[in-house]
């Protein structure tokens, strides 16, 4: 192992390494992207710079020919220099955009790097346009700048928000909320499960309409569906709620283990989850069998990027066969990534943070079989001959869950069958 | 404060990246947040750049911004140095940068590098993406001039040489152009001497004040750049941009006379393939097309002049979204007699578009979905690029091809004439009904069925398709609602596969563990 590159490390944490430098990350904005499309009453009102605008508008697959349920507010040289000018331009563009657009419910204020440094206030600026807006939209206020915020911390700053926001549950009843974007059909996949174990009843935050905030209190269960969501988590359980300590659904053991915590908190026997699960558990085997072929034994480094590294690279170690160089991640929260980390042993490589430069240079050294990496790396990397996958895919993808096990393993296939195939 | 959904420019620092990205052995060290290196996206995968674009970003958090974000700056500026060695290095911040007040140019020149160092203000709060390009490549080519007087006497019997300026990274077509223009010169007997800043290294732009005129190609990049050459080194400009056929002969005609050369030579042999395309029966129905015209001013304009006087169309909108040229857009719309729209907002473009009820759209990529929504046809003849933009094969739009590549995209959206003429002919029989059954389905091919139901039509159409099978099996509400969910280009093929799966097995009735059954039979 000596020949392989030292990280060289500002520390060491819970056996992650931590680096400093460069990043190269996308901010806490991107994460409107999906966002918007999940719920689908509501409207993400970025008050920042042409840069985020334009940033938005790259990050969503160029451009859409739709009238998007996401927008920047601008702010010019005027707006820099008087901040009570800023706000009554900004009530003005909320006025002009709910005018045009009446079927809004919900309106996220999105604060950015520009809003932050010139310390303009959207808490209060919500309070201010809910209470002009009286009973017709709610105005809601969370950060997406990368100032704070890299990717997917953006949805969870949103949650956080949201969270804050949840009517106060009354009774002791259990019920689950289940944290984090998931796509619309793994949804309805996980919520057939959960009727057939008798776990109910459930919420999945973020909803799909601002109308349907599910309320919490002690009787909340709180499971999470992404690893990105600490901070909503943690504010969920300051408002009574209980965490269910699990593994993240990717994959068929990380998705069984995931349903039974919750059949745990529910009181649902092992048994009954084994029942419920059985043909979809032997059909998710049997997809993952075929991709398996192509993986074992292959070499994956995963560049910082979604949060989503540490399950991913579980996934992939332990139910395909690969072999993990390096698993770097943006952000590690050891109470909620902890026992992802562990599942991961100790030989592996872990990295926090980014210094692109080394980082790549250790690329080089290693020459993994296939990349996780962001858009802006994918091309060069594959000029220089390796294999990648981008990793935003896994964002916008249906990953989570058995009937979607075989997929996710796909995704990471296809570089690797591609470049086979390929003869020119 | 200014309410934006989509933009046609990005902030003035993308103006600069493109611009560093054009060059070699030039960098650009970009005092701005972690999120803004999602820049790099553009060159990586629109133009499918196979290599980083050299640009450094100081990725500053807000853990940073309690101390001093002046000792990242300068940190950042050394290692970016140290690591690609470059002959010159640019310097600048993006918007949120540019609150912090670090000065990074002024940074930079206090820490010595042995390079120089072109600081670049970015006016983010006021300016766009055109203007941070033009600005970036003036600073630049004045950064790096030679004196006036240190320039080497003129040598009286050498061939006449131009410099072709202004072509860049993620510009429209300029790689194909500039091949194209170089060709027009050599026409004429003209030297190319640097072309910039697309494929220049620093020491190309120091030789720009040698050339004996500068060819101002895209003035949105290099007309800042031109005029002070103009002014410092007497060096005459073309502003002439040959994107059309007429624009091609009038660009020789006007590089003839600065050059001194005579024209007629290169004239006399100055065809395209468009103009007897042009000039053919079939396009006869091409004649008074109204088209609506919208892009960057260059491309707008030019774009006026085939339309009416290459292809015979009817100009019924002109626009452009770049303020900084608007006078030309101006000019030209009342040539043609419209109001000319200069406008940001692509919702306005959209009204504009609705109210001129054009044939054809003439746009960037914002007006291609805008004539998809109304149903038009559309070309794309101007930035902001897309990936499509980039084709593999050869295909520039200035010069003599250019003017053939124009003629297909143009006309390709529009039915071809013949067909045209005939369907109208025919329109009333009662085969051209949507009813009439299809070839494939009269000949008792499958094909037919399935592609109506892998459009899913939804309603008594599908039902009645089903019904009429019998030896398809039935679907249950539920199942129906799950196969939606499925995006719907691959919906077609899950249904079919589903049902192939469902019939295989005696299935009569495709349940929801039906559809993940199958899929995860026919899943590779």
């Amino acid at each position: 192992m000596s020949a392989f590159p030292q990280v060289d490390s500002t520390g060491c944490r819970d056996g992650v390494l931590q680096e400093q430098g460069q990043r190269q990350v996308f901010c806490g904005l991107t994460s409107i992207v999906w966002l918007h499309r999940k719920m689908r009453d509501a409207f993400f009102l970025v008050v920042g710079s042409r840069t985020c605008a334009h940033l938005l508008q790259s990050a969503a697959g160029v451009m859409i020919f739709a009238e998007p349920r996401f927008a920047t507010a601008i702010l010019g040289e005027r707006d820099l220099a008087g901040l009570a000018d800023c706000n009554e331009e900004l009530d003005r563009i909320v006025h002009e955009l709910l005018e045009r657009r009446p079927e809004i419910r919900t309106l996220f204020l999105v604060g950015s790097c520009p809003s932050e440094v010139i310390k303009l206030d959207l808490d209060k600026a919500a309070e201010r346009l809910t209470e002009a807006h009286e009973g017709r939209v709610r105005v809601l206020p969370y950060s997406g700048s990368g100032l704070e915020t890299a990717f997917t911390q953006g949805e969870d700053q949103f949650l956080t928000s949201l969270t804050e926001r949840l009517p106060e549950q009354t009774d002791e009843a259990l019920s689950l909320i289940v944290l984090g974007t998931l796509a619309d059909v793994v949804e309805d996949q996980f919520r057939r499960l959960f009727d057939e174990l008798g776990i109910g009843p459930v919420a999945f935050l973020p909803p799909r309409s601002g109308e349907q905030l599910p309320p919490v209190g002690p009787g909340t269960r709180v499971l999470m569906a992404q690893p990105f969501t600490g901070d909503a988590a943690r504010a969920l359980i300051r408002r009574g709620a209980e965490w269910v300590a699990a593994p993240y659904p990717l994959g068929v053991s990380g998705t069984l283990e995931w349903l039974k915590a919750a059949a745990r908190a529910f009181g649902v026997n092992e048994q009954r989850v084994e029942e419920v699960t059985a043909a979809p558990v032997a059909r998710a085997q049997a997809a993952l069998e075929r991709q398996r072929s192509v993986l074992a034994g292959r070499r994956i480094t995963f560049l910082p990027d979604s949060q989503l590294e540490l399950p991913l690279a579980r996934f992939l170690a332990q139910e395909c066969g690969m072999e993990l160089v390096e698993v770097a991640t943006p952000y590690y929260d050891r109470e909620f990534h902890g026992a992802e980390r562990e599942a991961l042993g100790e030989e592996v490589r872990l990295v926090e943070g980014q210094d692109v430069e080394r980082q790549l240079e250790r690329l080089r050294a290693d020459r993994p079989d296939l990349t996780v990496c962001g858009l802006g790396l994918a091309n060069p990397l594959e000029a220089e001959g390796l294999r990648t996958k981008w990793s935003i895919e896994l964002v916008f993808s249906p990953i989570q869950g058995f009937e979607q096990a075989g997929d996710l393993a796909e995704l990471f296939a296809r570089p690797l069958v591609r470049h086979d195939t390929l003869r020119v | 404060m200014q309410l934006t959904l989509w933009t046609y420019e990005g902030p003035p620092h993308v103006g600069a990246m493109r611009v560093a990205a054009s060059m070699e052995n030039v960098h650009y060290v970009l005092h701005a947040p972690q999120g803004d290196t999602y820049a790099d996206l553009l060159f990586t995968m629109i133009e499918r750049r196979p290599a980083r674009p050299p640009v450094t970003y100081t990725t500053f958090q807000a853990r940073h911004m309690g101390r001093d974000t002046a000792d990242l700056v300068r940190e950042t500026i050394r290692d970016a140095y140290q690591r690609y060695q470059p002959e010159a290095l640019m310097v600048g911040d993006s918007c949120t940068a540019e609150l912090l007040q670090d000065q990074p140019a002024d940074l930079a020149k206090g820490l010595g590098l042995p390079v120089p160092v072109i600081g670049l203000e970015s006016a983010a709060y006021s300016r766009k993406e055109g203007f941070g390009a033009s600005e970036a490549f003036y600073q630049l080519v004045r950064g790096l001039a030679p004196a006036p007087e240190d320039l080497a006497e003129r040598e009286p019997a050498r061939r006449p040489t131009a410099n072709i300026l202004g072509p860049t990274s993620l510009g429209f077509r300029c790689r194909d152009d500039v091949h194209e223009v170089r060709s027009l010169l050599d026409r004429l007997g003209v030297g190319t001497h640097v072309v910039a800043p697309l494929g220049a290294r620093p020491d190309d732009l120091r030789r720009i004040p040698e050339a004996d005129f500068n060819i101002c190609l895209y003035p949105e990049v290099a007309r800042t750049a031109c005029e002070w050459l103009q002014r410092q080194f007497r060096q005459p400009m073309i502003t002439t941009v040959p994107l059309g056929l007429g624009a091609t002969r009038d660009f020789l005609r006007d590089v003839a006379e600065v050059a001194g050369v005579s024209p007629q030579p290169a004239l006399a042999e100055a065809d395209a393939r468009m103009a007897w395309y042009s000039r053919s029966v079939d396009s006869n129905y091409l004649t008074g097309k109204r088209v609506f015209i919208f892009g960057d001013a260059t491309h707008a304009v030019a774009a006026a002049r085939i339309a009416a006087e290459e292809l015979g169309f009817q100009v019924v909108g002109l626009g452009t979204y770049a303020r900084e040229n608007a006078r030309e857009v101006r000019q030209a719309a009342k040539a043609y007699g419209v109001e000319p729209l200069i406008t940001e907002d692509y919702l306005e473009v959209e009204r504009a578009v609705a109210d001129a009820a054009p044939e054809l759209v003439l746009g960037t990529q914002m007006e291609r979905h805008i004539a998809k929504r109304l149903g038009l046809p559309c070309a794309v003849i101007s930035a902001p690029v897309h990936v499509q933009d980039f084709p593999a094969r050869y295909a520039p739009n200035m010069g003599l091809e250019g003017a053939n590549v124009i003629f297909d995209t143009w006309v390709h959206p529009l039915m071809m004439g013949l067909e045209e003429h005939l369907l109208g002919m025919f329109k009333e029989d009662f085969e051209f009904s949507a009813e009439a059954p299809s070839h494939a389905e009269t000949a008792g091919f499958s094909g037919g069925r399935a592609a109506v139901r892998g459009e899913e039509e939804t309603g008594a159409a599908t039902a009645e398709a089903v019904e009429q099978a019998t030896d398809t099996p039935a679907w249950t509400p539920e199942a129906e609602a799950e196969l939606k969910k499925i995006p719907f280009f691959v919906r077609g093929k899950a249904r079919r596969n589903t049902e192939r799966f469902a019939a295989d097995r005696g299935i009569a009735t495709i349940t929801v563990e039906t559809i993940y059954d199958a899929k995860a039979h026919f899943s590779r």
